[in-house]
């Protein structure tokens, strides 16, 4: 079954095309790797799967809702986390997870052990009465990355949530990835890392807000005759004709 | 070889986190200098003070002969900074930042347009347009080429390729590389461990303090341990069951590898194999590899080993 479908997904803003046609599928409990260089549309393709943004012509179905249409209770079964934002900074790490568990209409008696368990598994119980802007950046992706999937969501979203994060923390923050996924969240991630998109079952990179390319990295890097998923991405980005975002 | 950066025992902290701790190091004229590591680690700190808009708690520095502090006016008509937050005037055009720049340091776009035709080419088709409605690569070009407008002696670049794709962030090494050739030294900075090889030396900095100071070679060079790149079938459960096994002493994922380092000499690849495909992996490579520099980061920020 598939958590994502689109059929000639479309956006376009004036007349510059952002998103144009696409189509793939994510299937359950998949690490999909969302690539493209800077302005090829890959936020603009997120915000229309995450129910932000009305698609121009096409179709989205996204863990069963349709993105035209069912906007809200997409937002409501997915999860999101952002490079930028995901946290307050002025709040705890325990008043962060509350808040976050009670906007997603977790039970109040569910919050209390789903929160100890979480920093427990994180590492992070004697952190809990910290405020998130004195936590080191890894700690705080790692912790929004929870905070993301804590209502258990068919998918959760990652917009580049390892930049700028230290290389072994990056691996522990992917390590979280695997687990998810082990317990059938699907997980749908952007990334300028290369040796992260080889963490991907699979791999799509946009060029010009079309896909390019879609396949597993191993099959990519087959296809397009290279050693690493960083030769593949040099190969199809510099086909692109359009002016970077 | 004259020195044109000099920095001794520098300690800074914001309250009570410690930002910067006993930092040393010289950069040579006409050098790429790398400072590498994660976000937090007090690059920017590091930048600010030697740019003249932070002040040391303790410990000197020398920008070109001039002190820091006593001399501040002096380095500042002398060095280029990009900071890595957009700082340009978002309401000028193109053309009326870089005249703007231009202007303030009493020279004009004309004086010094050598250095930065090759960047500002890409620029001149939005030469009218807005600085802020720039895209996030042409913004950095456009940032580049006001560090650049009065021909500094020194350049430094906080992170300049950040949430930038793979292809920009190569464009741009390749213009650091050109200017490096018209004698204008560099200190650039970079979470991208990748990026290292483009440096003449880099620094290695975590928690405020340098962990090495080399070029890129020898930092790989100097990792101590054995050290291999393992695939398989089932990469996850080949990372739980490899760090389970006894010689080895660390080991990360790497790509479509899992690069393990093996505690001594004794432990043969072999021995690993067996070990491996008695717990059911197929499909197995195992090849001896050289460290990168992000084995290196990793290995000594872990602190246990010393190289």
């Amino acid at each position: 079954m598939s958590v994502v479908q689109t059929e000639q997904l479309t956006k376009k803003f004036g007349h510059f095309t952002a998103v144009d046609h696409i189509s793939f599928e994510v299937g359950k409990g998949e690490i999909f790797g969302f690539l493209g260089a800077n302005g090829a549309g890959k936020t603009t393709a997120m915000r229309m799967l995450c129910g932000l943004s009305k698609p121009t012509s096409g179709k989205g179905i996204v863990s069963g809702y349709d993105i035209h249409k069912d906007t809200e209770k997409i937002k409501r079964n997915i999860g999101y986390m952002s490079q930028k934002f995901s946290l307050y900074e002025d709040l705890t790490v325990r008043e962060n997870i509350r808040l976050y568990a009670g906007i997603y209409g977790i039970k109040e008696k569910e919050i209390a052990p789903g929160t100890d368990l979480l920093l427990e598994e994180l590492g992070f119980l004697k952190e809990k009465n910290t405020l998130v802007k004195s936590l080191p950046l890894g700690w705080k992706q790692k912790l929004s990355f929870s905070v993301a999937i804590f209502h258990n969501p068919g998918i959760v979203f990652l917009d580049e949530p390892t930049g700028g994060v230290d290389p072994s923390t990056r691996r522990q923050f992917w390590e979280l990835i695997y687990k998810a996924a082990d317990q059938g969240i699907t997980v749908f991630v952007t990334t300028h890392y290369m040796d992260e998109a080889e963490y991907c079952n699979r791999v799509s990179i946009m060029v010009d807000g079309r896909i390019e390319a879609l396949d597993s990295p191993a099959n990519l890097r087959k296809n397009y005759e290279c050693d690493s998923m960083d030769g593949v991405f040099h190969q199809l980005a510099r086909k692109a004709k359009r002016q970077a975002d | 070889m004259n020195k044109i950066i000099q920095v001794q025992n520098l300690y800074r902290t914001y309250g009570k986190v410690q930002a910067l701790s006993n930092i040393s190091f010289d950069v040579e004229e006409g050098e790429i200098f790398g400072i590498i590591g994660p976000d937090g680690a007090g690059k920017t700190t590091l930048f600010r003070i030697l740019t003249t808009l932070l002040l040391a708690d303790s410990g000197s520095a020398f920008v070109d002969n001039c002190d820091v502090v006593k001399k501040y006016r002096d380095i500042r008509k002398r060095v280029g900074y990009m900071p890595g937050k957009f700082s340009l005037y978002q309401d000028l055009s193109v053309e009326e930042n870089l005249q703007f720049f231009a202007t303030v340091f009493n020279t004009t776009i004309e004086e010094n347009y050598h250095l930065v035709r090759d960047i500002y080419v890409q620029l001149e088709p939005f030469k009218k347009r807005k600085a802020g409605a720039l895209s996030g690569g042409m913004k950095q070009k456009l940032a580049l080429c006001c560090a650049l407008i009065h021909k500094p002696r020194v350049l430094f670049l906080d992170e300049p390729t950040t949430g930038v794709d793979p292809v920009s962030r190569k464009e741009f090494w390749e213009m650091l590389g050109k200017l490096k050739t018209e004698g204008i030294s560099i200190l650039v900075s970079t979470p991208y461990m990748d990026e290292a090889g483009r440096c003449d030396r880099i620094a290695l900095i975590q928690n405020g303090a340098f962990l090495k100071i080399e070029t890129p070679d020898k930092i790989k060079k100097d990792f101590a341990l054995p050290l291999c790149a393992v695939h398989g079938k089932s990469m996850f459960a080949l990372l739980k069951d490899l760090r389970e096994f006894d010689g080895i002493y660390s080991c990360f994922p790497f790509g479509d590898t899992h690069h393990v380092a093996f505690k001594d000499e004794s432990v043969s690849i072999e021995e690993l194999r067996s070990y491996l495909e008695k717990k059911g992996h197929d499909d197995l490579i195992l090849n001896t590899i050289g460290a990168g520099i992000e084995d290196c980061f990793m290995n000594l920020a872990d602190g246990e080993v010393s190289l």
